[in-house]
């Protein structure tokens, strides 16, 4: 299982607080689904705005990258530059 | 000059590895610029082209009441008059998808002002005639009257329980449980990691300081400008200066109600940016003009405008605790900070957060930041942003730990400095960085090993920038006597046509003056992110790179088919194709396969589009000597260097440029820059005398010290370079002038009086 | 009102314009002349992106009005190079990379070219008290006095 990090104003919105959890999943977009699922509503806030970190590599628009078994997957603010 | 050790130096494993990566060939675009033949955005003039003009607000809060026109719209020579009314309506829940959260509601507001003026400047209405004289006139004709509001101009007024509110009903966001009460404060973010309590516990020196920074402009030459025209059949075609002519697309479509395909968006040249230009302020009201009078528009700005009415950022405040062991191992680190948004909520603050402490390895820190309304123009981006308030306020504190440690300031952060493997605050451990290194040369530098003299202090900072990757595209296309071009979607703005052409070079093995660089309009080349957050060298590079692999691929199969060989079977060496343990064949240069190409299948060209990852995390050090008048309070800049790991410097001079530019505003928002308003929130210094950016006769050569290690998510090791070099100057000079007078200079800027009254005072 | 008809010698060659008595020669040299390698940062003389000669002066166009133009010789960015020979100063804002963004270019090739007129051989110093009246706020300066100091010892054959 995936080791997921939220962000804590989602992790207070919607996971009771729960920072770190493990979710099951084969890539950024099934791994949101199923964090949906444990907490509805949380996907949408995943969606927007939000870059994903999988092991260290930051994705700004994160979809279908692969997520292995023992993956660090970080959920942090979207990076704008200038 | 002329000093040995003041040259500038690239350091690490970049240097010989290939031929035309690391050179310094003559940018491609540079004789048009040195000749004044370069066009920029307020350099095109259309037929039939009128001029439009913005009426804007005297007052800093204000309802708007009414908007009469009719004068204006009776004076010979007028061709339209434009308000919101002429513009949709866009709800709260128009957001930008996939991109970092824009907010059309605000941006529409920003743009032109519905019911509420919210700062001194903001565009009330917009009027086009026939001459710029003429549209000035109307302007002055159109009759607003407003109920003026009390202004909130800083964070501390607008966070006072009964500060008058920017936006009735604002609920600050990322507070659970929400307050039930309206505020100026848009949102509060946090960022922790390990145990705070814990950590300050386990201190055995601690310090804690709280400091200010002043709203500054990103001050870039070129006042904003565009022009727009637009046909009968609705198809719009915009000329614009910006960082992104698919940003521009993409934002007059949307605050204008119309379809991407209706518009075409043709970049200027663009006379600096810096993050100011990634939002639009005159295109749609110029695209409005243009319907409606059915004449091209012509906006330019004056720079009064520009200050008033453009992307400053954020003022900021903040405090900060570090705690450490005696040995200067820090334990934990304590963050919090309140930006000014200016009228809509978006100040960079929690960029801030997730930056100010990364360039160290701390198991117990939280930052926390407050997005906090003022009637001040909206931030907009300017040159990492957020990051050097954080900074500011953090390389300022671990100053004072050093101090207080008795420690050399470098020697702390070298003990403390984030490696690979290292958590960031924002979460995910770092891939290859170089920040240590950034240190060891600072460490090494003459510079550092200089004594100093009466008066004079020494300051040394650090900065981080996560740099950014995105969305690309970029073709290659081999013209018939083998020379290139390369077509991409980004606004050079600092020399990156010379690195486009340089990577298509190095991957065709030829020489780089055979590679012509075109940055391409909407139509003529897909999709792009803007030019910003130092992405195009890295993430519009690594199109480049693919799209000419791509074509060296075509090359080789051309050669196969003129040899009758297998693909496999033929090579692509310093720039030939070249059989593979054979002399049968006569190695084909680039220029023979494309005389051949006709025969061989046809034209040939590469493309790439890519959304870019692997973006490589960007860490300076910055050292700075000043000497201070102690009668006087002036500050003179005597040196100053600048380290920063690049990954691979494509281009040499350019990447220097970077850093030296960088520390360059650095320098100015921490000695001269501040927006300085009235009372009632007019902002007194709209022009340049008074607004003072640093000139030549206020800096020393800036050494640029080059650490290349290669970011291993890019073909040739490019790190985005762009942001980071404004990272570390404020702290850097601040410290510098700290050490000079003895004393900790904990606001910017560091103007002559505020500066004597700080030597005169006690303590 | 009526436009004042000026005449003027404009890089070498014999001009003439019309133009509002509110004109500056900045506008004039832009709006009616086409010349627009000459650029507007300020319009108030801060930034020096508007930079000519005016009879071997070296003056802020945009605080010049069009009117005084008259009879005057007036040498731009435009008139730098020679055909296509461009000028030893302008090699050396090239080779050094001294601009990023270009825009205030124009304007430091003609006040550079000023100084090295009255002053061929300036120290670092002079050349940055001269060159005060042109912002930059890209390069930090450090490559454009570079290209200066550069571009004056190879025009003085050092």
């Amino acid at each position: 299982m995936a080791k997921v990090v939220l962000p804590l104003d989602a992790a207070r919105a919607f996971a009771n607080g729960e920072t770190h959890v493990e979710v099951d999943a084969i890539d950024v977009r099934s791994l949101v689904k199923a964090l949906d699922q444990r907490y509805p509503g949380i996907g949408q806030r995943l969606r927007t705005g939000t870059a994903v970190a999988v092991d260290g590599e930051i994705f700004q628009d994160p979809y279908l990258e692969a997520v292995r078994p023992d993956s660090e997957v970080y959920f942090l603010p979207a990076i704008e530059g200038g | 000059m002329g000093n040995e050790e003041k040259q500038n130096k690239v350091l690490g494993e970049g240097k010989g590895k290939y031929r035309v990566i690391g050179t310094r060939p003559v940018r491609p675009d540079g004789v048009d610029k040195v000749t004044g033949k370069a066009n920029f955005g307020a350099d095109l003039n259309v037929a039939d082209m009128i001029h439009g003009r913005v009426v804007r607000s005297p007052h800093a809060h204000a309802k708007i009441k009414s908007i009469n026109v009719k004068k204006a719209l009776a004076l010979p020579g007028v061709k339209a008059v434009i308000t919101a009314a002429d513009f949709p309506e866009l709800g709260p829940g128009d957001i930008a998808a996939g991109e970092v959260t824009v907010s059309f509601h605000d941006m529409s507001l920003t743009v032109i002002a519905r019911k509420k003026a919210l700062y001194d400047g903001h565009a009330i209405a917009a009027v086009a005639a026939t001459t710029p004289e003429i549209a000035a006139r109307a302007a002055e004709l159109i009759e607003v009257e407003y109920q003026v509001l009390k202004p909130v101009m800083t964070w501390k007024q607008a966070m006072d329980p009964t500060a008058p509110l920017l936006h009735e009903g604002q609920i600050t966001k990322g507070v659970k449980p929400a307050p039930e009460k309206p505020s100026n404060v848009a949102a509060r973010s946090e960022f922790a990691l390990g145990d705070l309590a814990a950590g300050f516990a386990e201190a055995e020196v601690i310090v804690e300081h709280e400091f200010s920074t002043e709203t500054v402009h990103q001050g870039y030459i070129e006042p904003h400008a565009c022009v727009a025209s637009m046909s009968a059949d609705g198809m719009a075609t915009v000329w614009a200066s910006s960082q992104g002519q698919f940003m521009v697309r993409a934002y007059v479509a949307k605050l204008c109600g119309m379809d991407i395909s209706k518009i075409k968006v043709i970049p200027a040249e663009i006379g600096g940016g810096f993050g100011g230009k990634t939002v639009v302020y005159l295109e749609p009201l110029a695209v409005a003009l243009a319907k409606k009078s059915g004449r091209p528009v012509k906006m330019v700005m004056t720079r009064d405008e520009v200050f008033r009415a453009t992307g400053p950022t954020s003022g900021g405040h903040g405090r900060c605790k570090i705690g450490a062991k005696k040995d200067g191992t820090i334990t934990a680190a304590d963050l919090e900070m309140e930006y000014e948004a200016g009228a809509f909520p978006g100040s960079p603050v929690m960029l801030g957060c997730m930056t100010g402490t990364t360039p160290y390895d701390i198991k117990n820190m939280r930052a926390v930041g407050y997005d906090v309304v003022v009637n001040r123009p909206k931030a907009a981006a300017y040159r990492a942003p957020g990051a050097p308030v954080a900074a500011f306020i953090v390389e300022s504190t671990m100053d004072m730990l050093a101090d207080k440690l008795g420690m050399c300031p470098l020697e702390l952060r070298l003990k403390n400095a984030a490696k690979e493997g290292t958590k960031a605050p924002y979460g995910p451990k770092f891939l290859a960085i170089g920040y240590e290194d950034t240190l060891l040369a600072a460490k090494a530098s003459k510079h550092w090993n200089t004594p100093l003299g009466p008066n004079q202090g020494r300051g040394i900072a650090s900065g981080f920038w996560f740099n950014i990757g995105g969305n690309s595209s970029a073709s290659v296309a081999l013209n018939e006597d083998g020379t290139v071009i390369v077509v991409e979607g980004n606004p050079d703005i600092g020399g990156s046509r010379a690195s486009m052409a340089m990577m298509t070079a190095e991957v065709l093995g030829i020489d780089v003056s055979r590679v012509k660089p075109l940055v391409a309009d909407t139509e003529s080349v897909p999709y792009s992110d803007l030019t910003g957050g130092s992405r195009v060298t890295f993430a519009t590079g690594k199109a480049v790179v693919e799209a000419a692999q791509d074509v060296v691929k075509q090359l080789r199969q051309r050669a196969a088919k003129i040899w009758e060989v297998d693909i496999d079977q033929v090579e692509w060496k310093d720039g030939m194709a070249v059989a593979i343990e054979t002399d049968k064949y006569k190695p084909l240069s680039i220029a023979d396969i494309a005389r051949m190409a006709g025969k061989t299948g046809g034209p040939i060209s590469g493309k790439a589009n890519i959304n870019a990852a692997g973006a490589g995390p960007g860490f300076g050090t910055h050292i700075c000597d000043v000497e201070v008048d102690p009668e006087t309070g002036y500050v003179k800049v005597l040196r100053y260097t600048a380290i920063q790991d690049v990954g691979t410097a494509i281009h040499p001079s350019y990447v220097e440029g970077q850093l030296q530019g960088g520390a360059a505003q650095g320098i100015g928002w921490a000695l001269n820059e501040e927006y300085v308003y009235s009372k009632e929130g007019n902002l007194l210094n709209t022009g340049f005398l008074d607004y003072r950016v640093p000139v030549a006769s206020d800096l020393p050569m800036i050494d640029a010290i080059l650490v290349e290690c290669p970011n291993p998510g890019h073909p040739y090791g490019v790190r985005g370079v762009g942001e980071v070099p404004i990272v570390p100057p404020l702290a850097a000079v601040a410290n510098a002038v700290s050490h000079a007078i003895g004393k900790r200079v904990d606001s910017l800027p560091i103007s002559p009086p505020k500066l004597l009254a700080k030597i005169q005072s006690k303590g | 009102m009526s436009k004042h008809h000026i005449s003027a010698t404009i890089n070498g060659d014999p001009a003439e314009f019309l133009c509002d008595t509110q004109q500056t020669l900045l506008d004039v040299l832009r709006d009616e002349l086409n010349l627009t390698g000459s650029k507007e940062g300020c319009g108030s003389g801060d930034c020096g992106a508007c930079s000519v000669m005016v009879n071997d002066r070296l003056v802020c166009s945009c605080l010049v009005l069009g009117v005084e133009a008259q009879g005057a010789t007036i040498n731009t960015i435009e008139g730098v190079a020679e055909g296509d020979q461009l000028h030893t100063i302008q090699k050396h804002f090239l080779s050094e990379a001294a601009l990023q963004c270009g825009i205030c270019t124009p304007g430091f090739i003609v006040a550079t070219k000023a100084l090295l007129e009255k002053n061929p051989n300036p120290t670092e110093t002079e050349a940055r008290y001269w060159l005060a009246g042109n912002l930059c706020r890209c390069t930090g300066y450090d490559k454009i006095i570079k290209a200066v100091m550069n571009a004056a010892a190879e025009m003085r054959g050092a």
